[in-house]
């Protein structure tokens, strides 16, 4: 039973590891903004299972897990969210006075200020 | 059956509620601002710094009259299931150079509004006290937390408070550059959390003390530290991971520049420093302080020359930043490398920390100046503002002044740190690290002077004022450039401040 | 049996994953996503943490999902030019990401056996807190500092999004609807609402001594709230109004007061006196409740996009 619960969360935490490894992959990979969000939320996927599998390893006292970081999961889920509603914000913004959806290439150095 | 179990407990200490007050303080005003009206959101900043201030003076008082680190244990859960606040001598430190600095750029930006009366209670005023907040209470969590995920909330604060003081004059660029600073501090903040969580699987606490007490070389502590620094790096923008921070810093606006420039950048330093000299286990420390010294001197060569190279004072301002940061990371094999000292001990920690205050406080200023030029010229293009010091000398004096810590020249706090910094790396036998402290010093003089020069030219065709600024808004930063300047009065030698609370076992911090 | 259930979910949640790094369209990448989240759903509950499984599935699937796919939409015109993806740099970003994947494996292979944990020292805590569920116990007592400043975060990052509005739009009402409201959507919002807030209270109300509690009660009103937005049944708030503020400061005003109260009742800022640490507990919850749900649609809703009345 311990042992068959040790597998499975090993084998979760596993798809953690390469779920993480595949959103980096995208936020560094992909012009388009948006695209880099949901591979923030990938990689953020990812980190929360690594959690998730320790969580599950350490079943004890009569738990399923180790509440602790279960429940760092939940404030990280949130935190993640909120993350996100805040870069969608401001890629729209960009959006709208820009028309881009994605960076222009490294901002020139001597870009005037605005006389505003 | 732990070893942290031999550990004894963390025992609050009768100072230890000042530390829940300076994280709470500006949380209320956040909470207060939000419900009031607008026009009371200067009155609940000021109480607040007032209060905020208070409790910082009364830490390091605290401190120092007891001799030994504050402590609080919150809600009176014992560590590793609850979570405590801790404070020594670097702490307290921190804390205090925050309660100078950030009240002086608060009285700046108050200055600043004032200028234009019919947008003061506006979208960007208003905005800017509460993430101001924000970023406070995020920093002195950042100094006192003891916990890894405590700590992690404290750095996600931090982000969410700073990156919106990027864009706050809504242009277009300055929307991307805050984009790109987001995306960043994001990926930064996930790689440590997931050191933080590799910590938890392999020792099942993330107590500071205890993980100190028990990592070792096995695997998963080197692959959570690796992803963990790597990710405070790229928040602190340490070479090459530095390309989102001039954008972002030389866009905001003045006062913002400040804050980021001068206090957010702090933060993910200082928890580097803390998992190199705490948690990390020697050899492993002794690794990463070469990799982080070879990245700190090619930021302190490459981003010098940068500045140097730059047409806007505000991006060389912001260049500058990233080469000064350097130096912070060349203390890391100069504290870590004397085998008879502990790291705090050597001069090299203390002349980190003189660098940290001095970096802070001249920083500040002169992107406070900046901002008086900006906003007197309508521009700050170096080529077109010769003879900038006929019409704002006390400007012109603050750039000077805070130029003199960034140069490393006397009397400074620059000076000393950076003198502090060469004896250690001259004694250690680190000569490639020597030269570098020396090259930058000279590339810095480059560009400060570059500046005091058109500031003393005669223009060909007069300066035209777009706006009158009133002498007492180019005080603040000109007070702050003198305290860089008084640093310098500081003896040679390690501070005794600074080992307040080290190392940190129990024996000597119960009370 | 349990086995294969385990690895059919992990090559469903590895396959949704590669969809998204090699789609070409940005819509498919968002769609694939959404269904991603469903997913982990099902896996957090083969993991036996059904409390994350609910948050994950409302947050991180549902509410994330809505935000992307109108972003998506919003943004369409940009993303239908061709934006070529940065190739030069692929074979190093690869090695990145693969040095990440296996540290991480080589990692999680190597935790110690029997794993440590902090399941005993919670269980044992947890007849002081009066609770029965040990996740709440870890968010609203034990670790209450990092759930209270959490809630900071959130108030920080909607004043940051709040302030992305145009100077003139600054507290006016974000706009959620479109113009032409499919029928289906208003019946749903007619008839889901009454079942939703039924579901949220209940959630709320076991989350106590079982699984569930306020960021899966605060999510469901705010789906509720979203959906009553969308199909334009009642109008966006304006976001300076004062009733609005004081919701979504509530819940965190409350739980600073408690804090403080522990000062003089209690041995400390966030502890509870004893006895009363469970009705104190539900009661901060409950404002949590409220202002999760106000903070999360807030933050769903966006900037405000019409300008306030005067």
């Amino acid at each position: 039973m311990i042992a068959s619960a040790l597998s499975s969360a090993n084998l979760f935490g596993l798809c953690g590891a390469s779920l993480a490894g595949f959103g980096l992959f995208i936020v560094i990979i992909h012009a388009s903004l948006l695209r880099r969000i949901v591979g923030f939320n990938l990689l953020g996927a990812g980190i929360f299972l690594v959690f998730g599998a320790i969580a599950r390893r350490g079943a004890a006292a009569g738990f399923d897990g180790d509440p602790v970081p279960q429940a760092m999961v939940i404030t990280g889920i949130v935190v993640a969210f909120s993350a996100t509603a805040l870069s969608v914000a401001l890629l729209l913004r960009l959006f709208g006075l820009t028309g881009r959806a994605a960076f222009d290439a490294p901002p020139a150095d001597a870009s005037r200020q605005d006389e505003t | 059956m732990l070893p942290a179990n031999a550990l004894p407990a963390y025992v609050t200490t009768p100072g230890g509620f000042l530390l829940v007050l300076a994280i709470i303080l500006p949380v209320v005003a956040v909470l207060a601002m939000l419900v009031l009206d607008p026009r009371h959101a200067r009155s609940v900043v000021g109480a607040t710094i007032l209060a905020g201030v208070a409790a910082a003076l009364a830490i390091a008082e605290e401190l120092i009259r007891t001799g030994a680190a504050l402590i609080y244990v919150v809600g009176g859960w014992q560590p590793p299931l609850g979570l405590a606040l801790r404070a020594d001598g670097l702490s307290a430190t921190m804390i205090a150079m925050t309660a100078i600095v950030l009240p002086g750029i608060a009285i700046f930006a108050r200055g600043l509004q004032d200028l234009k009366p019919e947008t003061r209670n506006g979208r960007a005023p208003t905005t800017f006290w509460s993430l101001l907040m924000g970023v406070w209470s995020a920093l002195c969590l950042t100094f006192i937390g003891q916990d890894l995920f405590n700590l992690y909330v404290a750095l996600e604060l931090l982000t969410f408070a700073a990156v919106p003081l990027v864009c706050l004059d809504g242009r277009s660029e300055t929307m991307g550059a805050a984009l790109r600073y987001l995306m960043f501090a994001l990926l930064g903040s996930m790689l440590y959390l997931l050191g933080t969580g590799l910590f938890y699987g392999a020792f099942g606490t993330l107590d500071i003390r205890s993980l100190s007490a028990m990592s070792d070389d096995r695997p998963a502590v080197s692959v959570a530290l690796a992803l963990m620094i790597a990710g405070l790096l790229a928040k602190a923008a340490l070479f090459p991971l530095h390309l989102w921070l001039p954008p972002a810093h030389a866009g905001a606006p003045a006062a913002a520049s400040a804050v980021l420039s001068a206090l957010v950048i702090k933060a993910p330093i200082f928890l580097t420093l803390r998992l190199v000299a705490e948690v990390a286990p020697t050899p492993m420390a002794a690794i990463a302080g070469k990799i982080l010294a070879i990245l700190g001197a090619f930021a302190i060569i490459l981003c010098s020359v940068m500045a140097l190279r730059q047409a806007r004072l505000k991006l060389m301002i912001a260049y500058s930043t990233v080469a000064q940061i350097g130096y912070l990371f060349i203390v890391f094999p100069l504290a870590t490398g004397a085998d008879a000292l502990p790291p705090w001990g050597t001069i090299a920690w203390t002349g980190g920390a003189l660098q940290l205050g001095s970096h802070a406080l001249a920083k500040a200023s002169m992107f406070m100046a900046a901002g008086i030029i900006a906003e007197a010229f309508g521009h700050d293009n170096i080529r077109d503002l010769s003879g900038f010091g006929r019409i704002l000398p006390l400007s012109a004096a603050t750039f000077g002044l805070a130029g003199l810590s960034l140069m490393g020249l006397p009397p400074s706090g620059g000076f000393i740190a950076k003198c502090l910094l060469l004896t250690s790396a001259v004694l250690g036998g680190h000569p490639w690290l020597s030269t570098t402290i020396l090259a930058g010093g000279l590339l810095a003089a480059g560009y400060v002077f570059r500046v005091m020069n058109r500031a003393l030219a005669t223009p060909q065709t007069p300066l035209i004022i777009r706006r009158k600024i009133p002498a007492r808004l180019e005080v603040v930063p000109l007070i702050l450039a003198l305290l860089a300047v008084l640093l310098g009065f500081v003896p040679l030698e390690p501070l005794g401040l600074l080992q307040i609370g080290r190392p940190d076992r129990p024996a000597e911090t119960m009370p | 049996m349990t086995l294969g259930l385990d690895l059919t979910l992990i090559a469903g949640l590895l396959a949704l994953a590669l969809h998204v790094v090699i789609v070409r369209d940005d819509r498919n990448a968002v769609v694939a996503f959404v269904a991603f989240g469903l997913l982990l759903g099902l896996a957090w509950v083969r993991l036996y943490s059904v409390d994350v499984a609910l948050t994950e599935a409302a947050i991180g699937g549902g509410v994330t999902g809505v935000l992307l796919l109108r972003t998506e939409a919003l943004i369409r015109p940009a993303s239908a030019a061709p934006t070529a993806s940065r190739r030069s740099g692929g074979a190093l970003a690869a090695i990145a990401c693969v040095l990440l994947a296996g540290g991480l494996a080589i990692a999680v292979l190597s935790f110690p056996n029997p794993a440590p944990t902090l399941a005993p020292e919670a269980a044992e805590a947890l007849g002081r807190t009066g609770l029965g569920n040990p996740v709440t116990a870890v968010l609203l007592a034990y670790r209450s500092l990092d759930t209270l400043l959490e809630k900071i975060v959130l108030i920080i990052a909607l004043v940051g999004l709040w302030s992305l509005a145009p100077e003139t739009l600054w507290g006016g009402a974000p706009e959620l609807h479109p113009t032409a409201i499919p029928e289906p959507l208003v019946y749903l919002a007619r008839v889901l609402p009454p079942f939703g807030v039924l579901i949220a209270v209940y959630e709320f109300w076991v989350g106590a001594d079982a699984p569930g509690g306020t960021f899966q009660a605060g999510t469901i009103l705010a789906a509720m709230y979203l959906l009553v937005l969308k199909a334009g049944l009642r109008p966006a708030p304006e976001v300076k109004r004062t009733a609005l503020r004081v919701l979504v400061a509530g819940g965190p005003a409350l739980f600073l007061a408690v804090g403080f109260l522990g000062f003089l009742m209690a041995d400390g800022f966030l502890s509870f006196p004893d006895g009363a640490a469970k009705p104190l507990i539900v009661g901060i919850e409950a404002a949590l409740t409220l202002s999760i749900a106000g903070i999360l649609s807030l933050l769903v809703a966006g900037p405000p996009s019409k300008a306030p009345a005067p």
